[in-house]
């Protein structure tokens, strides 16, 4: 089933074009990897798809919603319940222990603490992580604090997972790790994974993937 | 490396005699292991016997006939086909994939549409691999993991090459397409 999808997307800033009519489909359970180099548009084409950005033409259609026909408020909502995030610094809030950040989501959408951090629990342990909970961010190693933001990413049970080199700032056995626990987690619930990574071993946990080259998309496989 | 269809695509641009196509290879491909004469007449027999090449004219001279040799249409499809195919990732590939790219830019071929074909069956198998791994013990994993590095390492040349395809057509004299 086709959960997401790009029809004919462009994007320029200022004078540089960005994307170039791109066209993508993601399907619920499937996780795609977009590669390219530095400043090709992989990460303008994860905005685009994500309703961080609205493209300049073309749309995108989520789950036969047209994304880029909804108010900011409409796609923030649709952000904060559908879709998860993981970036590849983790953007932990440094206040809270590990088990709050990864509760926060939950907590934003009205849900009480108790049950909230009993299910950021849950996907900790899920990922390996359950015992830095009680810990800060800054206490924690560059792997953990990553297992923890894909815990926080996942533990709404989002139906789309968008993930920004999640392993750029982590070593080749912790990088594959967090690939692993990550994959594992999205076709365990379903959740349709966009993988934006530079690197070719962290693609290999992919379904497919496809190339992004001065704004222009190469789809290497097609659409399974 | 396939030399019949490396000396194939350098009579892609126009007929040549033996020795022209052993001093066409040598500059662009044999800089640390130039033809035997030996090879050049050898493989050109083949070519000949399969119809990929034709003799072109003859002439004569002191020593043996020399042959002018001119690529059949067979053997432009023959080029063309070895140019689309990818190649098994394997090891110290880099000279036949060099190979490949230099003559489709020499010939008017996709360079870049090549290198991607062989970065989708690059990433195959190490998404092969990847899942062997997965499903692995120790041992798996870590010689799984040595294929892995080394088919990373040729998938960085490819990137590379494809970012200095217009440098690399400007520096063989083809066009980067």
């Amino acid at each position: 089933m086709t959960l997401l999808r790009a029809e004919g997307i462009g994007k320029a800033y200022g004078p540089t074009p960005a994307l170039v009519d791109v066209d993508l489909t993601v399907r619920a359970g499937e996780v795609v990897a977009v590669m390219g180099p530095s400043g090709s548009g992989k990460s303008t084409l994860l905005h685009c798809l994500a309703g961080i950005v609205r493209p300049d033409t073309g749309a995108v259609t989520y789950d036969g919603r047209d994304l880029t026909a909804m108010s900011d408020a409409g796609r923030s909502a649709l952000r904060r319940g559908d879709f998860g995030f993981v970036f590849q610094f983790g953007r932990l809030v440094p206040e809270l222990t590990c088990v709050e950040n990864v509760a926060l989501p939950l907590r934003l959408a009205g849900e009480r603490r108790r049950a909230a951090e009993r299910k950021a629990l849950e996907w900790l342990e899920r990922l390996e992580a359950a015992g830095v909970g009680g810990r800060r961010p800054g206490e924690v190693s560059g792997g953990q604090a990553q297992r923890v933001a894909v815990a926080r990413a996942l533990v709404t049970s989002p139906r789309v997972v968008f993930a920004d080199e999640p392993t750029g700032a982590l070593d080749s056995l912790n990088g594959e790790q967090v690939m692993r626990l990550l994959g594992d987690a999205a076709r365990d619930t379903g959740a349709a994974v966009l993988l934006v990574t530079h690197e070719a071993r962290v693609a290999a946990y992919s379904d497919r993937e496809v190339v992004v080259r001065d704004g222009r998309i190469r789809d290497l496989m097609g659409a399974p | 490396m396939s030399i019949g269809h490396t000396l194939l695509g350098l009579l892609e641009s126009g007929p040549r005699h033996g020795y022209d196509l052993k001093r066409a290879f040598d500059e662009k491909f044999g800089h640390d292991r130039p033809l035997h004469y030996g090879q050049v007449y050898s493989t050109m027999s083949r070519l000949l016997k399969n119809g990929l090449v034709e003799v072109d004219g003859i002439e004569p001279g002191e020593g043996p006939e020399r042959k002018r040799y001119a690529i059949t249409e067979a053997g432009v499809t023959d080029v063309g086909r070895w140019l689309a195919q990818a190649e098994k990732p394997e090891p110290y590939l880099q000279s036949t994939l060099y190979t490949k790219v230099v003559l489709a830019l020499l010939t008017g071929r996709s360079a870049a549409e090549l290198l991607d074909t062989q970065r989708a069956e690059h990433l195959r198998l190490m998404r092969e691999l990847t899942r062997r791994k997965q499903d692995g013990d120790l041992a798996d994993q870590l010689i799984c993991d040595h294929a892995l590095f080394h088919l990373e390492a040729d998938l960085r040349w490819l990137e590379l090459t494809a970012a200095r395809l217009g440098q690399l057509a400007e520096a063989v004299g083809g066009s980067a397409r």
